[in-house]
């Protein structure tokens, strides 16, 4: 296997070795989600409070609409709380507007989804590079020899060049990790990302995931795999928008 | 009116002749197009020698049951997958030819490309979406991609959604917002795979009237849709079926 160096600066890495850096990465203080909609008020999430530390692997299981969705999206900025604080990486997200919770995540947090979401009109390397560009983490002339790096750290660096259409969901999925990588983010996260999968890529996939927790990644990811989210370090269980359960695997 | 001789034997030659000539040339030129894909199972066949034009200011519709072959020939017009054999020509130019990064050139400067799925990227805003494909283009200056972008979303009518992310919006509304993507470089020909496949009738209605706007201003759509009610809105609409074109129809037998 390929050694793992995913950081611009390994040495000063905020998170590259678990406990060297005791701050915590998430804190969530009682975040509530309620949606308005012509039917009338949903609350998603009913005062969340979350703490995760940096370096961990943390799975996040429930049922359909139990709030697992929208709690990784309050995290990500890709939805607003209601009320409550959002802390991540010591940036108040919640306090922040669109144009700049969109250029902090572009730098802070690989975000995973089920469904890719590659854009499909570029090659394998060139979504990745595209992330870069909207990062501005890494200078332009380095980007192109670190994309190939990531794809290779994934397996992928033999389809580059290909279009998402011409690979599998597996492979799509390994790219749009090697995407989320692209501007070395201090957490990772992931909605469902091998609910559209057969048995074997999520594996495959889900391997990936214990390299890079193993790495020193600070990895959220939801699932209603329980296997899956057993062999993660930590296991939070969301019922009706609330936590209702909380334990440490192994 | 049905045509009959679906299988045009245009040359080379006979096509510089006529555009020498000053006849209009198609913006979208399919010549004999076979597509044969391999898996374990055997091959399918899923183009059969596929002849079709689109001429700048059509609305092309391109119809039939799942499986008849409407994706893969929208894979083929866009450069998103190769042919087995046959030719297809863009805005004059041999795509069948061109290697994925030069097909992804001239895809650039000559479509815009909308998905059923419409894949946003939920990671950006709703303006950052459309500015998107103008940062690979490079045909606006910076400040101009900003204003652009936001005319984009006036045309399509979600403006006051700039600032919000995709997931904010309704299914409609992001396909609107993929459309103003689609027509960031103003490109000559918009291609749309099912475009109102994940919208409920009365929002791909509504999706289907804006396309009816884009050719009443000018731009040329090739437009693939399984969806009767939507085919009937095209100016022309050809059906396939196991991978053949059974019919072509035209409103007004301008092209037929």
């Amino acid at each position: 296997m390929l050694e793992v160096n995913l950081h611009r600066n390994p040495d000063k890495s905020r998170n590259g070795q678990k406990g060297e850096f005791n701050g915590r990465l998430v804190h969530l203080r009682e975040v509530v989600k309620t949606y308005q909609s012509s039917a009338g008020t949903f609350t998603a999430l009913k005062g969340i409070d979350l703490q995760v530390e940096s370096g961990a692997f943390v799975s996040i299981i429930g049922k359909s609409g139990s709030g697992k969705s929208t709690l990784i999206n309050v995290i990500t900025g890709i939805d607003r709380p209601t009320s409550g604080e959002v802390i991540v990486d010591h940036v108040h997200i919640h306090a922040l507007n669109e144009e700049r919770i969109a250029i902090w995540r572009g730098r802070s947090i690989g975000v995973i989804f089920q469904f890719f979401q590659l854009l499909p009109t570029l090659t394998a390397v060139e979504n990745i590079l595209l992330a870069m560009d909207y990062g501005g983490q890494y200078p332009a002339a380095e980007r192109p020899e670190r994309a190939l790096y990531l794809l290779e750290l994934v397996g992928m660096a033999d389809r580059a060049h290909r279009l998402p259409n011409s690979l599998s969901g597996g492979q799509q999925q390994c790219v749009a990790i090697a995407r989320a990588l692209a501007n070395d983010p201090v957490l990772l996260t992931a909605d469902e990302p091998t609910g559209n999968l057969d048995s074997k890529s999520a594996e495959m996939v889900f391997h990936l995931f214990e390299n890079l927790a193993q790495a020193g990644k600070t990895i959220l990811m939801v699932t209603h795999d329980n296997e899956l989210a057993a062999r993660a370090q930590r296991t939070i269980r969301l019922a009706d928008g609330r936590i209702v359960d909380e334990f440490t695997n192994r | 009116m049905v045509e009959r001789n679906f299988h045009s034997n245009t040359s080379e030659a006979r096509r510089k002749a006529a555009a020498w000539a000053g006849e209009p040339q198609p913006l979208i030129d399919l010549r004999n197009v076979v597509k044969t894909y391999n898996s374990l199972a055997g091959s399918v066949t899923a183009l059969q020698g596929i002849a079709l034009q689109v001429y700048s200011g059509e609305f092309l519709v391109v119809t039939g049951k799942s499986g008849s072959g409407k994706t893969t020939l929208v894979n083929m017009v866009t450069g998103l997958d190769r042919s087995t054999s046959g030719e297809i020509w863009v805005a004059g130019a041999p795509l069948h030819r061109f290697s994925t990064e030069k097909a992804a050139k001239l895809r650039g400067k000559t479509m815009g490309v909308v998905f059923q799925s419409f894949e946003l990227l939920p990671t950006l805003t709703v303006l950052q979406n459309v500015m998107l494909p103008m940062d690979f283009a490079r045909r606006y200056l910076l400040r101009e991609q900003r204003q652009r972008a936001m005319q984009l979303l006036e045309q399509v009518d979600i403006a006051e959604h700039a600032r919000k992310y995709p997931t904010a919006l309704s299914g409609g509304q992001q396909q609107r917002l993929a459309i103003a993507r689609a027509m960031a470089n103003d490109p000559a020909i918009l291609v749309a795979d099912e475009p109102t496949g994940s919208l409920d009738s009365a929002t791909a209605t509504a999706v289907i009237d804006l396309f009816v706007d884009l050719v009443r201003q000018g731009r040329t759509i090739l437009l693939v849709t399984h969806d009767k009610d939507v085919a009937k809105r095209g100016s022309r609409i050809v059906t396939l079926s196991d991978g053949e074109i059974v019919s072509s129809e035209a409103k007004g037998g301008t092209h037929a």
